[in-house]
């Protein structure tokens, strides 16, 4: 029955995703649970349009004149800041939520474009640090699989407050997911639904987090830079506290970053949307005299094209991190799979069950027939494919600009296309000089 | 021989170099002169060394320690021996908050108590308290034993995993998933076994042994309190 027919009117406030999340608690008695990111529509880079070059500006040549796009992270304390060629990193994701082979393809992907790619919630394994030539090791409240060794091996390492998919939430990894090999780097018993601890088990605080970076770099010799990753809720305040902290880097991630598993009503309901975090980030940033000289501004959740990579940085951000798009490059929601995600019950642009571990694609498992499905060097070189466009997207929107580097993006190159918009990113709304909270 | 090093200038990273240096230190036994309560003492060890460090230290000695033995002649900060991977932290007085947190390896004996969070989500160190450790003790605890001479405050162990704990004294509060089990005769020696390594006069039999009841090991309706 099409709900197009006449006379059948559907409820907004009880549509039929409503009414089957209702119907699906009854039954199972047990909040959802799910991959992916927020689902629900939010004020985004789409509301922003870039002016290009006119009479008052000029552009530069694509192809011949250069722009620019390396990024220095971690100038402020370390004694070798990290380099990257391209402003878009890959996030930090799990060994565990993602199968080996998938790391190890993110870790292709990024070497081979000359950015860095993150470990996750589950510790550092030999296939990504072996396939990312630029590898960043976080630092979260469980500290599963965490090591000196590994931590000496690190190019940087990221202290995870929390992310944008939960902030305030700890990790989840469902049972099916928890192999002997998952188990054995966790030391947890194989099979068990984990439940990562949320807070810090050894600190509390900015003022303690100051000393926790002391010791960080006390083991690794000040040698590598310490992020400090936020999920985006008092952004403004938190990059404050985390540059009073010592970071070198903050890392801020908006209520559309991915998960790999979360309750929905987390993924939905917390956080504020990127477009809001990362104008305030900046401007903490700025108000300290740091920003784009001394501590640098990593943003993402969300990040799709290099338009939106543009658009990022424009409003502040150093470089952009991307999670959920590199897993659809590597292979996720692909349209040939869409016989197997039927036997699922879903299908191909609407698959988010990354916690399940049954992932016809061989990504978001660790059952070994499925893993074996993706193949690394090939998933690699389509996820370097993908940021070599968003690269060059990002390139083509900063010449228009007039840029010869994507630092040389500034707010004053934005409009904002609804008043949502233009008062979180703080542009005015297009066609007139208006910022709304910014007078009249 | 052992080699002194003074910290009255703070300066604790020289002092940490020198116990790092990967080309084989020509001393194996240093002594840690005021160290006034300075973060992150003797922090990264790598090596079999003995350092003594005299006098009270602040957040993070030890930390992720590495074959090292590490001796406070006081008293320690938050953190202490965090993430230890191996070698042996030992502090005569007591011990502030999560002290041993997330340890995978080596022994950490507390002469007198312990703070709150005491081996919070440890990971396979042993943690021998000669004296009493605050509340939630033990959380979230992986594997590895925490022993407990004195008594235990409110929620030792909750959301415990495979870790063991031992208490000598009173538990005031056992945590969520944490239950009394049964003292068999094999877990009396090993228990006796790793008082004796601590260096703690006690004997095995007068403790009571504590774990995971293991219903929290998978989501289920019947455990929504607990969520």
């Amino acid at each position: 029955m099409s709900n197009d027919q006449p006379g059948l009117r559907e409820s907004y406030l009880f549509d039929r995703n409503t009414i089957a999340e209702i119907h699906r608690a009854a039954d199972q008695g047990i909040y959802k649970i799910r991959g992916f990111g927020a689902k629900r529509s939010l004020p985004h880079f789409d509301d922003l349009v870039f002016l290009g070059a006119s009479m008052s500006r000029y552009p530069l040549e694509g192809y011949r004149e250069a722009c620019g796009t390396n990024v220095v992270l971690g100038s402020r304390y370390a004694e070798k800041p990290l380099e990257i060629d391209i402003p878009i990193t890959v996030a930090g994701m799990s060994f565990g939520s993602l199968s080996a082979n998938a790391k190890e393809a993110l870790g292709r992907g990024a070497s081979a474009v000359g950015t860095s790619t993150t470990t996750g919630d589950g510790g550092m394994t030999k296939e990504e640090r072996g396939h990312s030539s630029k590898l960043v090791y976080q630092y979260l409240p469980s500290r599963y699989g965490m090591n000196p060794t590994d931590l000496r091996q690190a190019d940087a390492i990221e202290i995870v407050v929390g992310q944008g998919a939960k902030p305030g939430g700890g990790g989840m990894l469902l049972g099916h997911k928890i192999s002997d090999r998952v188990a054995a780097m966790r030391a947890l018993p194989a099979g068990i639904d984990q439940r990562s601890a949320c807070r810090h088990p050894d600190w509390t605080g900015p003022d303690d987090l100051a000393i926790k970076i002391q010791e960080l770099r006390e083991i690794t010799g000040w040698q590598v830079p310490i992020y400090v990753k936020v999920g985006a809720t008092r952004t403004y305040y938190d990059t404050m506290l985390s540059v009073k902290a010592g970071a070198d880097v903050i890392v801020v991630d908006g209520m559309q970053g991915g998960t790999a598993a979360t309750q929905e009503t987390f993924i939905e309901n917390v956080g504020i949307p990127t477009l809001a975090a990362v104008r305030m980030a900046a401007e903490a940033l700025q108000e300290l005299g740091m920003h784009r000289t001394g501590v640098q501004l990593i943003v993402s959740g969300g990040i799709r094209s290099g338009a939106d990579v543009a658009k990022a940085i424009a409003l502040g951000a150093d470089a952009v991190s991307i999670g959920t798009a590199a897993l659809i490059a590597l292979g996720d929601n692909r349209p040939g799979l869409a016989e197997e995600y039927a036997k699922l019950g879903t299908a191909p642009g609407f698959y988010e069950d990354w916690q399940a571990g049954n992932d016809p694609a061989g990504i978001t498992t660790q059952t070994p027939e499925l893993m074996a499905r993706l193949d690394p060097v090939k998933a690699g070189q389509r996820l370097a494919n993908y940021l070599r466009v968003l690269t060059m997207e990002a390139q083509t929107l900063a010449r228009a600009c007039g840029k010869s580097h994507v630092h040389n993006l500034e707010p004053e190159d934005l409009n904002a296309l609804t008043v949502e918009a233009a008062a979180m990113a703080k542009v005015p709304l297009a066609g007139t000089n208006w910022i709304p909270g910014q007078g009249y | 021989m052992t080699r002194s090093i003074d910290l009255t200038d703070g300066n604790v990273r020289a002092l940490n170099t020198v116990l790092q240096r990967r080309d084989g230190n020509q001393d194996q036994a240093f002594e840690v002169l005021n160290p006034m309560g300075r973060h992150a003492i003797a922090a990264g060890c790598m090596h079999g060394l003995d350092v003594q460090v005299r006098g009270h230290v602040g957040y993070y000695c030890g930390g992720m320690n590495e074959l090292a033995n590490i001796t406070v002649q006081g008293n320690a900060g938050t953190g202490l021996a965090e993430n230890m991977m191996s070698g042996s932290v030992r502090v005569t007085g007591d011990a502030s908050q999560s002290a041993g947190a997330t340890g995978c390896g080596g022994l950490l004996v507390i002469e007198g108590n312990a703070s709150s969070r005491c081996g919070i989500s440890m990971k396979g160190i042993d943690i021998v308290v000669q004296g009493s450790v605050g509340h939630n003790s033990a959380f979230m605890a992986q594997a590895g034993r925490l022993v407990i001479c004195g008594d235990a405050d409110d929620g030792l162990g909750d959301s415990i995993y495979e870790a063991q704990i031992y208490v000598r004294g009173t538990a005031h509060g056992l945590g969520v998933d944490c239950v009394e089990k049964k003292m068999t005769a094999a877990h009396v020696a090993d228990l006796q076994a790793l008082l004796d390594q601590a260096g703690v006069s006690a004997k095995a039999g007068d403790f009571r042994r504590y774990g995971s009841a293991r219903t929290l090991y998978n989501f289920k309706i019947d455990n929504v309190g607990a969520y």
